[in-house]
């Protein structure tokens, strides 16, 4: 198991967001964490690279390579973000710093972790940038973040996550803001990325259309807890939980009049 | 159009000096600024005349070729008191400048990225210092140490310190909370790297308007405070003093009051503007001109 939680708490403001969420996402595997806005799934994964809110108390147990990851002090986290788990925000508008280039903000993981130069940072920032099919690499990195689209925007996130290479990659809802064609775009470069490094998966949605997609194995997360787990064919096939054929009756819908969305 | 095709490759440093000169108000503040940094080294080596000397027979004279600017009710030279009294504004501009960074960066940061308890204890601080107008400030360390250059450069300095924090509190505790600082996070940045990298960046231009406006409010105070005479002492030639010595005959001799104004007017104009336009040239995302501007072509997009 490359990530391992177990009876996962986290409590906000004496609230307890996430209640008792447990699941294991093998080595190179794609999962799902899935459900409605509130659910506990993001805090979830802000919980996973120690970044929940200042207020936020957690318990329970995260195992990242066998290693606990809960109680570790900062510094040590912070060697690993970045490096050896990687995360693209949902909203790409406001996940890059608005006053630095594409090319500083893709080179940055790469200073950090392995102390290049801002020469070599911004080479590999380029091929980067091509990896994840940015048009016009060479050009693109000295833009500023407003001068792009949202999906280029998405495009660059990813190629942040990805640039020390690491095992595993959490996606946040990296389509939800995003119109509908582009949103294919973005979830092809996903598994395309995951698929060619090796890396184990970890998106986030709440949309079972998208899920459908791009990991086999899933839990349903409502109000904080797992209400149903399993492969995604059989959540697709036989939703047991309210939540689960809720997510369900929405994806059919959504993709009903998808064309007329946006 | 595809991306960007026709504009040439250009560097951050100097794209931020062109955006500054690219206006009329970065220019005219940029060469008031320059001009009143050379007047005030200059009269440390050449005046027209000497700026104390008084010549009873020469008093208020008008502009001349040999009195530029005219002379004064002791027949001192306008110009060269102008020019003395430039040192007085670029040391109490200056001065009044560090003391409120060094004031409103620390409270700001105290108020912003502490503790619950401390920060909400600072913000209060912040709400009643603020209360307290520079005049007062200057009247009590006045009162305390006597009438000097330091009581104006401490006064407005604390006054606009706090000032500083109050604007910039609120925009560091947006910009700490704002997403890509928690992907800065994500990207294993450690918080110094944040602090300079994401944050004060992102702050800079509200803090730089703010300091702009109080080194004008210093050259201002200073006059005020001078005339009032709690700044500079008699012997040193200021704007402020001139003004107020000048402004007694103004009724009689309204030109050589008119000098003074004009000089502290005008650079209290250009210190605005060349904050506005340097607010301007640190963030690309306000309309830089050009072709560098527009953004990228859905053309681009098919990946």
């Amino acid at each position: 198991m490359s990530l391992d939680v177990q009876d996962l708490v986290v409590t906000l403001g004496g609230r307890r967001v996430v209640d008792g969420v447990s699941f294991s996402v093998p080595a190179g595997a794609r999962f799902g964490l899935i459900g409605e806005s509130g659910s506990g799934k993001s805090l979830t994964a802000l919980a996973i690279l120690g970044l929940l809110p200042d207020g936020a108390s957690v318990s329970g147990s995260i195992r990242w390579q066998g290693e606990e990851l809960l109680g570790r002090d900062d510094r040590e986290l912070a060697r690993i973000r970045g490096r050896e788990i990687g995360i693209v925000f949902q909203e790409p508008r406001t996940a890059l710093n608005p006053i630095r280039t594409i090319g500083r903000q893709i080179g940055e993981p790469l200073r950090i972790h392995e102390g290049l130069s801002k020469r070599e940072a911004l080479d590999r920032a380029v091929e980067l940038a091509a990896r994840v099919r940015l048009p016009d690499p060479e050009r693109i990195v000295r833009r500023y973040p407003h001068q792009l689209s949202g999906g280029q925007r998405q495009r660059v996130a990813a190629a942040i996550a990805l640039a020390c290479g690491p095992s595993l990659l959490i996606a946040d809802e990296p389509t939800t803001a995003l119109d509908v064609t582009i949103q294919s775009e973005i979830l092809g470069l996903f598994e395309r990325l995951v698929s060619e490094t090796g890396a184990s998966l970890v998106f986030i949605t709440h949309d079972l259309a998208v899920l459908s997609r791009i990991a086999s194995d899933a839990v349903v997360l409502a109000q904080g807890k797992v209400v149903e787990a399993g492969p995604v064919a059989q959540l697709l096939s036989m939703p047991v939980s309210p939540v689960t054929q809720r997510l369900l009756a929405a994806a059919k819908t959504m993709s009903w009049k998808g064309e007329d969305d946006d | 159009m595809t991306a960007g095709q026709d504009h040439p490759r250009r560097r951050a440093a100097s794209g931020g000096l062109r955006t500054l000169v690219s206006g009329p108000a970065g220019v005219f503040g940029l060469v008031v600024v320059t001009l009143l940094l050379l007047s005030a080294s200059v009269s440390f080596l050449w005046t027209p005349y000497d700026p104390q000397l008084t010549d009873p027979f020469a008093k208020w004279l008008a502009p001349s070729p040999a009195h530029l600017l005219g002379t004064d009710e002791v027949g001192r030279d306008i110009f060269s008191l102008l020019l003395v009294g430039a040192r007085v504004t670029v040391a109490v501009a200056i001065g009044s400048a560090v003391v409120s960074t060094v004031i409103g960066v620390a409270l700001a940061a105290l108020g912003s990225l502490t503790r619950r308890w401390v920060r909400e204890t600072v913000a209060v601080l912040i709400d009643i210092l603020i209360a307290f107008p520079t005049l007062l400030i200057a009247m009590m360390i006045a009162s305390v140490f006597g009438g000097s250059l330091w009581v104006v450069i401490w006064a407005v300095g604390i006054s606009f310190g706090v000032n500083i924090a109050r604007v910039t509190r609120p925009e560091i505790r947006r910009v700490s909370h704002s997403e890509y600082v928690l992907a800065g996070k994500a990207a294993g940045l450690g918080p110094v790297r944040n602090l300079t990298r994401h944050l004060l960046p992102n702050v800079a231009p509200v803090f730089i308007v703010q300091l702009s406006w109080s080194m004008a409010v210093a050259v201002l105070a200073e006059a005020g405070l001078s005339y009032l005479g709690y700044g500079a002492p008699s012997s040193v030639p200021s704007w402020g003093r001139m003004l107020s010595e000048l402004q007694t005959y103004l009724a009689v001799h309204p030109l050589s009051v008119l000098w003074p104004g004009l000089a502290i007017t005008i650079t209290v104009l250009a210190l605005n503007l060349l904050g506005d336009a340097l607010r301007d040239a640190t963030d690309p995302t306000l309309g830089r001109r050009g072709p560098a501007s527009t953004p990228t072509s859905p053309q681009g997009v098919t990946a």
